[in-house]
C-alpha cells in the first residue's frame, strides 16, 4: 500500500528524532523591566516611525479626529463601537480609498512600542493594513515591560487573528534606506490615554 | 544546466572592487544594527538559550507537535496538506488554484517556496505570480533570485533599481530617489493587492497547542494579500513548530534584533481561522527536512529561524555576495542545510568559509554552523565530491605535515624558492595567491633562529 505524504513525513520524523529532551525552565524575572515603561515605549514608538501623543492626549485625539473629519477623506472610526457590521464585509476594493482609520489596541509593550490588536477591534481584517494613515488608542495602564509579559495578559488564538504592529509600515529594500509607507499604512499615530474614554 | 561553483561566481561578484567593497560595508552597517538591539538586551544569552532548548526539544518530539497542530488547525478551520518534497509542494499548489479558476495571485516572501521553485513550477503551467515584498519584487522584474533571505536585493544599487523601474513602471529615468521608488512600487502593488484572488505566504513560527501560525513583516504586505484574496494558502517545513504560544515571547525578541536589529517586525499576524468565507490552506513540507533529522550532526540546523544575522556577519558572504552561493538560502546556514539537500550539486558550500566561527556566534538559536561546516567537508571529501587539485594538495600537505624532516627541508626549499624565484608560486596556476600580495619569506624558519639564539 502506498502511504500518504502525511504518514510518509510523520514515520521519518518518528523514526529520525533524537531523544526526548526538556524544555527550559523560563525565570521570566530574568527579562528586561524598565524603571518608566511608559517613556520607554513612547520612545519605541518613535523609532519605529510612529508619533506618540502622552500630554493632554484627550483633548489632542478629539482635535485630530476633527481635522480629519473636516478634511472629508474617507475615515473610520472604531473607537467608540469596534462591533459595528458597517465595515465588516468591505471588499478591498471598497477599502482601497480609506485615509485614516481609529482603533484600539489592547496592550503595548514597552521594549519595542508594540501594540496588540485583535480581530474584535479591527472590525475588518483588511483595516489596519490598507489604512493611509493609523491612529491607536491605548490605555497607558496597558502597557507591559516585553513579550513575554505581553503573551501572559492577551489570549493570541481567542479569535481568528490578531496582530502587534509597531510604527507605519515600512521597507528598506532599496539600498538599506528606510522608506516609511511601503505596502501598508504610511503614517502611525498612537494616543496613550490615561483611563477608559 | 551549468551552476558556476562559489569560488567562480565569487571571482565574477569581486571584479567590480567598489561594489564588492559597498556590499560589504552595507551588510556590516546591518550586523552592526544588529550589535545595538542586542546589546540593549541583559538576557540576550539567556534569551539565546531558552530559544536553542525549546527548538532541540521540539525537534525531539516533531511528530507529536505536527500532528498536535494538525489536529488543532483543522478544528480552526484550516485546510492541512502534506508535502513530501518540492514537487509535491507544487502540485498541491497548483491543484488548489485550478480548482478555484484563480489567475491573480500575490505572494509574500517565503524561503520555502523560492527552495521548491514554485515561480517556475506555475509558470510552466502558465500560471504567473506577483512577488509582493519589495526586494523580491524587483528581483523578479529583473527575473534574478534573492541575493539574501532576508535583504534579496541586497546585491543591487539604487540605480539598478531605477532602471528597473523605469522599463517596467514607467518611473523617470535617472531618479535614485528611494522614496520616490518605493512610492511607485507601493502605488502599483496597491492595485494587484486589491484585484487578488489568491494570497501565499511563508510562515515564521507555528504553535502546535493553538494551531495557529505567525507571518513577519515590516513592508505589511503579506497582510495586504491575505486579508484582500479570498484565498490564502501558507507554506511552512515542518521545522517551524515551536510548542506554546508563550514561547512566541521568547523567538519574536530574537527574530527582529538578529535581522536587522529592529527589537520587533512593524507586524506580526497571528493566523487562528479563516475570515468568512475565506479559504485558509497550510502546507506543510519535509523536502529533506526529515532526513536531516536524522544526522546527528546536522540536525541542529533545523533550529533555524531564518535572520539571516549569519549572512551578514560572515566575512566570506560579504565578499562574493548570495548569487555565488547558487540556492534559494545562502550564506553560512545554506552552506550546512543545502548539502543536504543535494550533497554533489553543493559539494562547493561547506568550503566557502573561513570557518572563523562568527556565524556560529551570532546565531540567535545557537546553531554550532562553523562546526557543522567542517563537519560537511570530511564527509564530502571522503565521497569524494571535492576538486582533484584539492584533494592531491590536501593530502600532499598531510604528509609534509606529518613527517618533521619532510617538513623542515620543504620549508628551506619553499623559502629559498620564495626569495630567488617568486613567480613560481605567485601566478595564474595557483589559486591562494590571487589577488594576493606575496609576503616576503624570511631568512630562516623560527625553529633555527631558536637553535641559535636558545
Amino acid at each position: 500500500m502506498i502511504m500518504s505524504s502525511r504518514e510518509t513525513i510523520l514515520k521519518a520524523v518518528a523514526m529520525n528524532k533524537p531523544d526526548l529532551t526538556d524544555l527550559p525552565d523560563m525565570d521570566l524575572s530574568m527579562t528586561i523591566q524598565y524603571a518608566d515603561c511608559k517613556q520607554q515605549f513612547v520612545d519605541m514608538v518613535e523609532a519605529s516611525g510612529g508619533k506618540a501623543f502622552y500630554q493632554n492626549s484627550r483633548q489632542d485625539l478629539l482635535n485630530d479626529l476633527a481635522e480629519v473629519k473636516a478634511e472629508g477623506k474617507f475615515m473610520i472610526n472604531l473607537l467608540e463601537n469596534p462591533h459595528t457590521e458597517e465595515w465588516k464585509n468591505l471588499k478591498a476594493f471598497e477599502l482601497e480609498g480609506l485615509d485614516t482609520c481609529y482603533l484600539r489596541a489592547e496592550l503595548g509593550v514597552a521594549e519595542s512600542g508594540a501594540m496588540w490588536i485583535s480581530e474584535k477591534q479591527m472590525s475588518n481584517r483588511l483595516i489596519p493594513f490598507i489604512c493611509q494613515h493609523l491612529v491607536i488608542v491605548l490605555n497607558q495602564a496597558d502597557i507591559v515591560n516585553n513579550m513575554h509579559q505581553a503573551y501572559q495578559q492577551i489570549d493570541a488564538a481567542a479569535e481568528g487573528f490578531g496582530v502587534f504592529i509597531a510604527g507605519p509600515s515600512k521597507t528598506a529594500d532599496i539600498e538599506q534606506n528606510l522608506v516609511i509607507g511601503a505596502h501598508g499604512a504610511r503614517s502611525m499615530r498612537v494616543y496613550l490615554i490615561d483611563n477608559e474614554m | 544546466m551549468n551552476v558556476k561553483q562559489h569560488a567562480e561566481a565569487a571571482e565574477e561578484f569581486i571584479r567590480d572592487e567598489a561594489r564588492t567593497d559597498w556590499h560589504d560595508e552595507t551588510l556590516w552597517f546591518v550586523r552592526d544594527k544588529r550589535d545595538i538591539a542586542v546589546n540593549k538586551l541583559p538576557e540576550w544569552e539567556i534569551l539565546r538559550d531558552w530559544a536553542s532548548r525549546i527548538k532541540d526539544h521540539t525537534l525531539s518530539n516533531l511528530d507529536h507537535y505536527l500532528k498536535s497542530f494538525e489536529e488543532k488547525a483543522v478544528s480552526n478551520g484550516i485546510i492541512v496538506h502534506w508535502a513530501t518534497d518540492a514537487e509535491d509542494h507544487n502540485r498541491i499548489i497548483h491543484k488548489i488554484i485550478a480548482d478555484n479558476k484563480i489567475d491573480k495571485i500575490v505572494k509574500s516572501k517565503s524561503m520555502l517556496t523560492e527552495e521548491c521553485h514554485l515561480n517556475e513550477y506555475l509558470q510552466s503551467k502558465g500560471i504567473k505570480i506577483l512577488d509582493s515584498d519589495l526586494g523580491e519584487y524587483i528581483v523578479q522584474l529583473r527575473e534574478e533570485t534573492p541575493s539574501h533571505i532576508v535583504l534579496p536585493a541586497i546585491h543591487l544599487k539604487r540605480q539598478d533599481v531605477s532602471e528597473t523601474f523605469h522599463e517596467h513602471l514607467n518611473t523617470e529615468k535617472g531618479n535614485y530617489d528611494p522614496q520616490y521608488l518605493a512610492g511607485a512600487a507601493r502605488h502599483h502593488l496597491r492595485e494587484r493587492f486589491i484585484e487578488a484572488d489568491l494570497a501565499i505566504t511563508g510562515v515564521n513560527f507555528a504553535i502546535a497547542e493553538s494551531g495557529s501560525f505567525v507571518v513577519c513583516t515590516n513592508e505589511g504586505n503579506a497582510d495586504m494579500g491575505v486579508h484582500a484574496a479570498n484565498i490564502h494558502i501558507a507554506c511552512m517545513g515542518i521545522e517551524k513548530l515551536i510548542p506554546k504560544t508563550d514561547h512566541l515571547g521568547v523567538f519574536l525578541r530574537l527574530l527582529a534584533r538578529s535581522a536587522t536589529g529592529q527589537p520587533i517586525t512593524t507586524y506580526s499576524s497571528h493566523f487562528n481561522k479563516p475570515r468568512p468565507g475565506q479559504q485558509m490552506h497550510m502546507v506543510i513540507v519535509d523536502n529533506g527536512r526529515s532526513r536531516q533529522l536524522g544526522r546527528p550532526d546536522f540536525r541542529n540546523s533545523l533550529k533555524c529561524i531564518r535572520c539571516a544575522a549569519c549572512f551578514n556577519t560572515c566575512p566570506v558572504y560579504r565578499k562574493s555576495g548570495g548569487h555565488s552561493y547558487h540556492s534559494a538560502v545562502a550564506g553560512p546556514i545554506g552552506s550546512i542545510l543545502n548539502p543536504n539537500l543535494d550533497m554533489k550539486a553543493n559539494s562547493d558550500l561547506p568550503f566557502a568559509s573561513t570557518l572563523c566561527g562568527s556565524c556560529s556566534n551570532v546565531c540567535p538559536v545557537k546553531i554550532d554552523i562553523h562546526q557543522q561546516l567542517w563537519k560537511w567537508r570530511q564527509i564530502i571529501v571522503a565521497n569524494g565530491n571535492v576538486e582533484k587539485g584539492k584533494k592531491v594538495g590536501m593530502q600532499g600537505m598531510a604528509w609534509v605535515l606529518s613527517n618533521p624532516q619532510v617538513y623542515r627541508i620543504s620549508g628551506k626549499i619553499g623559502r629559498w624558492v620564495m626569495r630567488t624565484f617568486p613567480f613560481m608560486l605567485s601566478n595564474r596556476l595557483n589559486a591562494w595567491y590571487k589577488q594576493r600580495e606575496m609576503p616576503r619569506a624570511p631568512e630562516k624558519s623560527f625553529r633555527d633562529w631558536f637553535i641559535e639564539n636558545k
